[in-house]
């Protein structure tokens, strides 16, 4: 048979695997749904949780179909929309792609038509080199989880400030990458404002939903806050962009 | 209290079936590519692919995996780390959704929550990209197009920007340290960029919570 990036037996290849991940997602989607109205958890309150979830989806999941076209040009569309709907991201599948690529004496960016042995060593670069954390979570989750709950019963509100502190720490982390383009600001480039401002606006927009909220007794409105803001902040992007690149 | 331990040993024990199957499904793919077009991989470019890339990702691997499944729970976990995105997309979802649902990430509820969330949110990833990989033709001068590029180029500020204010504002005293922390670092350290960031997860969370561990302590919590 020849090869071809675009070949339908990668597709249906990769169609399989995408419906065994999507299966996996619907299974513990059941399992939670199922426990959480065994112990007395209200329907409403679940549906809630799973729309704001799926509208919040929306915007990011977009971007990745961008990432799908990005890589497509150089992979041929099977194996960017299985990478990209498993472990990777665009910026660790371009990495691995480049490296295997240009171990192979090629360059990424730069090939029209790779052969089945080129397109196999590049989708194994992908798939081994991002493998550790599926298997390692089987190996330490439940015992990580076990020294959380232990650590909550000899003392609750550390437990508490534990859990807070995570998330707070995670957050810093993005906030911080925000400002990363920053300095230019001084030297007269701009552009480095962008992310802060866009990041500013949906604060804000944050902020605005919960004094809506809180005034007018729109409770809909702080469960979607956060796709709101989301939605809001990018669309702030394009003229905060035009205006000040 | 036992019906609730057996619930959590299922998700652990269908948790790791799932996984490990996963690996073993996708390392298949490259072997079934090979067999069905009769190829066998570049062995030297394949072990070089995998040196150049590999040591990094699987430190941040080990990194991540204990940074993030104590706030993804259990359910949460074994999903996110098949399906991917968990700083940008999976674990804001979790944190959206224990917010929303006022529970604590620890306890069962919570660990219902987040799997919900989670896995609502892989499903409809998973849809969209089958629905951009049907529809690529049309979608693609609609997707690259110009004035969109901003908007798609500044999801983590609006995302962070978001998410920021309302955990900033509740846990305003354990966070004045680490924002101040990371502002320094990613402003002064060019290194500092869209690629390191995910580095700097790990790095934000143990130094919070060695700043809190310090206050609490001290009475300061």
């Amino acid at each position: 048979m020849d090869f071809n990036i675009n070949s339908p037996i990668l597709f249906l290849l990769v169609g399989v695997i995408v419906a065994a991940v999507l299966g996996q997602s619907v299974f513990f989607l059941v399992k939670a749904w199922k426990r959480g109205r065994e112990i007395g958890m209200p329907k409403e309150k679940l549906k809630k949780i799973a729309s704001t979830a799926a509208v919040f989806t929306i915007a990011p999941a977009v971007a990745i179909v961008i990432s799908v076209i990005t890589l497509s040009k150089d992979l041929g569309l099977p194996l960017p929309w299985l990478r990209l709907s498993v472990v990777g991201s665009l910026s660790y599948e371009t990495i691995a792609a480049s490296n295997a690529e240009g171990a192979m004496g090629l360059v990424f960016g730069q090939v029209s038509n790779l052969t089945a042995s080129q397109y196999i060593t590049v989708a194994g670069v992908m798939t081994v080199s991002i493998m550790l954390g599926i298997w390692l979570v089987p190996v330490v989750c439940k015992r990580l989880l076990g020294g959380m709950i232990s650590m909550e019963g000899r003392d609750k509100k550390w437990g508490e400030i534990f859990t807070n502190a995570m998330f707070i720490g995670m957050i810093s982390a993005f906030l911080g990458y925000v400002f990363c383009d920053f300095l230019g600001v001084f030297s007269g480039d701009l552009r480095g404002l962008i992310p802060v401002l866009v990041m500013f606006v949906s604060a804000i927009i944050m902020v605005l939903c919960g004094l809506v909220k809180k005034r007018l007794g729109w409770r809909w409105i702080a469960d979607y806050a956060l796709p709101i803001s989301l939605i809001l902040g990018m669309a702030s992007a394009i003229p905060i962009t035009a205006m000040l690149s | 209290m036992n019906k609730n331990m057996s619930y959590m040993d299922s998700v652990h024990r269908c948790g790791r079936i799932w996984n490990l199957s996963m690996t073993v499904v996708l390392l298949l793919f490259p072997l079934a590519v090979g067999l069905i077009f009769g190829a066998a991989p570049d062995w030297h470019g394949f072990w070089m692919g995998v040196i150049a890339t590999a040591p990094m990702y699987w430190a941040v691997a080990v990194v991540e995996t204990f940074t993030f499944i104590p706030m993804l729970g259990a359910g949460g976990s074994y999903l996110s780390f098949v399906t991917g995105n968990i700083s940008n997309l999976k674990l804001p979802v979790a944190i959206n959704a224990l917010e929303q649902a006022e529970v604590k990430a620890s306890s069962e509820e919570g660990e219902i929550v987040s799997t919900i969330a989670i896995a609502v949110s892989s499903i409809v990833t998973t849809v969209i990209i089958i629905i951009g990989v049907i529809l690529i033709r049309p979608l693609t001068p609609l997707l690259n197009a110009p004035v969109l590029e901003p908007a798609f180029s500044q999801i983590l500020p609006a995302l962070f920007g978001a998410l920021g204010v309302v955990f900033i504002s509740k846990n305003w005293k354990i966070s004045i340290a680490p924002v101040l922390l990371m502002l320094v670092l990613f402003i002064f350290v060019p290194a500092l960029n869209a690629g390191t960031v995910g580095i700097m997860v790990p790095v934000g969370v143990l130094f919070t919570l060695a700043v809190s561990r310090i206050m609490y302590k001290k009475g300061m919590l």
